[in-house]
């Protein structure tokens, strides 16, 4: 997983990583002769979900199955889009506002599919990957986020440490 | 045969806990070990058909799980 690709190898790195990540470094490691395109995505922890104002998010990760998710989506977007190399890194830990939770690169010869595989696994991963986020609040609380269910219908907030 | 349970963000948080030891006869399924999981204080706050996952893919539930399988309860996952 440290070796980044050199320009002739067809890479796939897909890791769940607790430190900062390093677009430029994703970048790089999909570098390639034949490629014409690389596309990047970045996710950010933003200030604000539904109108109530963020400080920031705790992301929690079931870490071997996530990472073995993430390199099985990575394959499908290869095997789909024909990428010459993907790299994806998904943060866990508590990020601050601005801070990037998710990144995804791609290359191919030309743009189109380096764009479609990073939206590919972007969607995957919001669909599949095990990995969960509480947000803190301005006000001091803090929520599981369940996006299959609207508005704090969710089994979140009560108890958390204090429950027996 | 006991098996041990994961439980991740509100479903751990249901339980005060992040894993459960479960009993259960041999031949058990993963729907076995959910209702069993759903009997036990606090299970109330799960849904009735939790996502699974054995041994780091999910599961359907009529898979028979053993002792040495890792069984993991997923919530409603939030990447991104």
């Amino acid at each position: 997983m440290s070796r980044a690709a050199t320009n002739s190898g067809i890479v796939g790195l897909g890791a769940i990583v607790d430190r900062p990540i390093e677009v430029e470094r994703l970048v790089q490691q999909v570098a390639n002769a034949g490629a014409g395109a690389s596309s990047l995505f970045v996710g950010t922890v933003r200030d604000s979900n539904d109108g109530r104002p963020v400080v920031g998010i705790d992301y929690q990760a079931y870490g071997p199955m996530a990472e073995r998710e993430l390199r099985a989506i990575i394959g499908e977007a290869r095997e789909r889009h024909g990428t010459l190399g993907i790299a994806a890194e998904h943060r866990v830990g508590f990020l601050l506002i601005g801070e990037i939770s998710v990144a995804i690169a791609a290359s191919h010869a030309r743009r189109g599919p380096a764009i479609d595989a990073v939206r590919y696994i972007i969607e995957q991963i919001k669909r599949r990957l095990p990995v969960w986020k509480r947000e803190h609040y301005a006000d001091g609380t803090r929520e599981w986020i369940d996006p299959t269910t609207p508005f704090g219908l969710a089994v979140t907030g009560v108890g958390d440490e204090s429950h027996p | 045969m006991t098996i041990t349970v994961l439980l991740f963000a509100s479903y751990a948080d249901a339980f005060g806990r992040g894993r459960l030891s479960v009993p259960l006869s041999p031949g058990a399924t993963v729907g076995d070990v959910v209702a069993r999981v759903r009997a036990d204080a606090g299970g109330d706050r799960l849904p009735p058909r939790p996502l699974v996952a054995v041994n780091h893919h999910y599961a359907p539930y009529d898979r028979i799980v053993g002792e040495h399988d890792e069984v993991a309860l997923i919530p409603p996952v939030a990447g991104g």
